[in-house]
């Protein structure tokens, strides 16, 4: 099977996708003629034309509104932010307009449309530019979020969010755009909501998604070394969420650490945790922990950044904490 | 007619000057027939007079608790309504902001329908989801109803975007209060309506006042159509009392966007007769009844009547049935909305998502 990047993936599928619907546009800052802040447009202008790749103005409200009028008129548009960070500028299209439209239009206008571009940290970007907004955007009804973490998974899902007729926010990661992994030639397409059990193990379950996966199987891979097996389960969609599959881990391992880039408060892991108690009380055999993003703006410095962000050794502290291996 | 500037827009064959300050001539058409105007004017009366009756009844209905949320009454501003989309193919495009039932009964929207989505009930044109504010009817082209200043702004330039993509010569309009242009969203939709050519009419119904803020309160400049300059835009000031003036410039708008896909400003200078919401009293403490009553003598309505019967094309009795037909369907619409069932409960949790693909 051919072996290709993050970035690669997205690229293949936004180049399936819009040669199999003509209604499908890509649409955002630099998507055209530099062919992608990071590239992942690279080709499809030359491909398409400048009426289905179109750079805009730095107008980040302007032109996801831009998206949410055309999907209203029956087009398919795929709306690129440099970085989702960006995207607060434009968060009233996407919580006022993309994802209230079918409600408050009783059925009448669904959203066909694909909100996407990396999320999260990258390296000593300092506050601004270093977010993770997946538990923001879960909180919507009327929006989905997908949050691929590896490149098989970001080019399947983002064939099903483009051809998703509703409002999906699709958020990948600057870090995770040079990772590699076996993409198969042949056409496939990953349904929204389902996780996925990224490795097997039966004394822990990994909960996370996105950027963290990377970490998670690190950790595993380190833990394996100790005897000790984890699940790892990686979520790919956190709106809707696979409760099914959280509890269906958590009811064999009777533990678990959830892992996620954003922010304590509120965060994915909080509602996974939620889920958890709700439906593996007699199951557990520990509290469930969490590892997440320090509670404070993103630092510049690179110890503070390290000491701020998850990884891999908070990550493995948390699991044998969970195993009572450690106190 | 005072034309303030006409140089010729670059890159496009202008058809019309780029700023006027009032109303041009009218155009070269041949003139209608007196049966054929007699027509219209009856049309556009009919259209006027049905929003204003409609929207006293409303008003009745909210002060009895028919009626919830937050409700904005059009009088007073009707002419603007009707003389744009009197214009308008049915295939063209309307989006608007929350102050929408006039230009929903304009643009042909059912009574009954619109009656029974202000009392939340199942046979409200969304089915009891929007109320008020949010009005839509994908049939009419009717786009919306949108409760937040200035966020529609971006998605009538996405509407003309889309018009262009597939090549369609329909257009959009878009209507918005004056208090919106100060806002981003303005300036983003408009740039990129301004940059891409986009068929497009930005429609701003400069009534005085955003809530209880005087437009000279909030604007740097207060020729507002003037900000159309900015966008390489045309543009015009309008006289939003005279129907005709309003027909007038939609008119050349439209058929700019239609057949040179170019975008127009239009600052259309009306007022409203009632207070902002249904929570403000009619003059408040931000302007004068001696304001408030010199606006009144320049009734949209009264305006057109008076010109239909020195045209001899309206006599009191022709007033007094259709004013009475009028009133009947209002109350017919009351009638329907009042036996039209709540939504079932089930409907709580219908139209969040669509379960479908473009598979």
């Amino acid at each position: 099977m051919p072996v290709i990047t993050y970035r690669e993936a997205l690229n293949q599928a936004l180049r399936e996708e819009m040669q199999r619907d003509d209604r499908v546009f890509l649409m955002g800052e630099e998507v055209a003629v530099y062919q992608g802040a990071y590239k992942v447009s690279k080709g499809l202008l030359q491909e398409f034309g400048e009426q289905r790749v179109v750079d805009t103005p730095i107008t980040e409200l302007g032109f996801a509104g831009v998206g949410v009028g055309a999907a209203m008129v029956g087009l398919r548009p795929v709306i690129e932010f440099m970085t989702w960070n960006f995207a607060l500028l434009a968060i009233d299209q996407v919580v006022n307009a993309a994802a209230k439209m079918l409600y408050m239009t009783g059925g009448q206008f669904n959203m066909p449309m694909v909100f996407r571009g990396p999320n999260g940290a990258a390296l000593q970007l300092a506050a601004q530019h270093s977010q993770a907004w997946e538990s923001w955007l879960a909180h919507i009804p009327g929006l989905k979020v997908v949050v691929p973490g590896t490149p098989y998974d970001a080019k399947g899902l983002l064939k099903a969010a483009i051809r998703d007729d509703n409002p999906v926010c699709f958020l990948e990661g600057e870090m995770l755009y040079n990772t590699k992994g076996e993409v198969p030639d042949e056409e496939y397409v990953i349904p929204i909501g389902k996780a996925d059990l990224k490795r097997e193990g039966d004394h822990v379950t990994l909960i996370t998604h996105g950027k963290m996966v990377l970490v998670a199987l690190q950790a595993a891979d380190q833990l394996a070394k100790d005897g000790i097996r984890c699940d790892v389960l990686d979520l790919r969609t956190v709106r809707p969420m696979d409760v099914d599959a959280i509890a269906e881990s958590v009811r064999k391992t009777n533990r678990a650490v959830v892992v996620e880039e954003g922010w304590e408060l509120c965060g994915v892991g909080a509602q996974v945790v939620d889920y958890v108690q709700r439906t593996c009380f007699d199951h557990l055999d520990a509290p469930v922990l969490r590892v997440h993003q320090a509670d404070v703006p993103m630092p510049y410095a690179k110890n503070l950044e390290k000491a701020a962000k998850p990884d891999v050794p908070k990550t493995i502290a948390a699991v044998r904490q969970v195993l009572y291996l450690d106190r | 007619m005072t034309t303030t500037k006409s140089t010729r827009r670059r890159g496009a064959a202008a058809t019309a000057p780029a700023e006027s300050a009032a109303t041009p001539a009218a155009s070269t058409a041949p003139a209608p027939s007196p049966a054929d105007r007699r027509a219209l004017h009856r049309e556009l009366l009919y259209s006027m007079l049905l929003q204003r009756r409609f929207e006293e009844r409303t008003a009745e209905m909210y002060a009895i608790g028919r009626i919830g949320g937050f409700c904005h009454l059009y009088i007073g501003q009707e002419a603007v309504s009707t003389g744009i989309i009197s214009q308008l193919r049915p295939d063209d495009y309307i989006i608007t902001t929350y102050r929408d039932h006039g230009q929903a009964l304009a643009r042909g929207m059912a009574p009954n329908a619109l009656m029974a989505e202000l009392f939340g009930r199942i046979d409200g044109c969304v089915r009891g989801k929007g109320g008020s504010m949010h009005l839509f009817d994908k049939a009419l082209g009717f786009l919306g109803g949108h409760g937040i200043v200035g966020g529609h702004i971006p998605i009538a330039a996405g509407v003309g975007f889309a018009i262009k993509y597939r090549g369609g010569d329909q257009v959009i309009v878009c209507f918005m209060g004056e208090a919106a242009v100060n806002n981003g969203a303005f300036h983003e939709a408009l740039n990129m309506a301004g940059l891409w050519k986009l068929p497009c009419l930005f429609v701003i119904e400069n009534n005085r006042y955003g809530m209880g803020t005087a437009v000279e309160r909030a604007s740097a400049i207060n020729d507002i159509y003037k900000r159309g300059a900015s966008y390489d835009m045309p543009r015009e000031m309008v006289d939003g009392q005279d129907v005709f003036a309003v027909r007038d410039a939609a008119g050349r708008a439209i058929a700019r966007a239609r057949t040179e896909s170019m975008p127009t400003l239009l600052e259309i200078r009306t007022y409203r007769f009632m207070g902002h919401s249904m929570s403000d009293a009619v003059s408040g403490t931000y302007r004068t009844k001696e304001e408030l009553e010199s606006y009144l003598k320049r009734d949209p309505i009264a305006l057109l009547k008076s010109r239909m019967e020195e045209d001899g094309d309206l006599t009191e009795a022709d007033w007094t049935t259709m004013d009475d037909e009028i009133k009947a369907i209002v109350q017919g619409s009351i009638d329907f909305a009042e036996n039209s069932p709540e939504p079932p409960i089930e409907a709580l949790f219908e139209d969040v998502l669509v379960d479908t693909t473009s598979d």
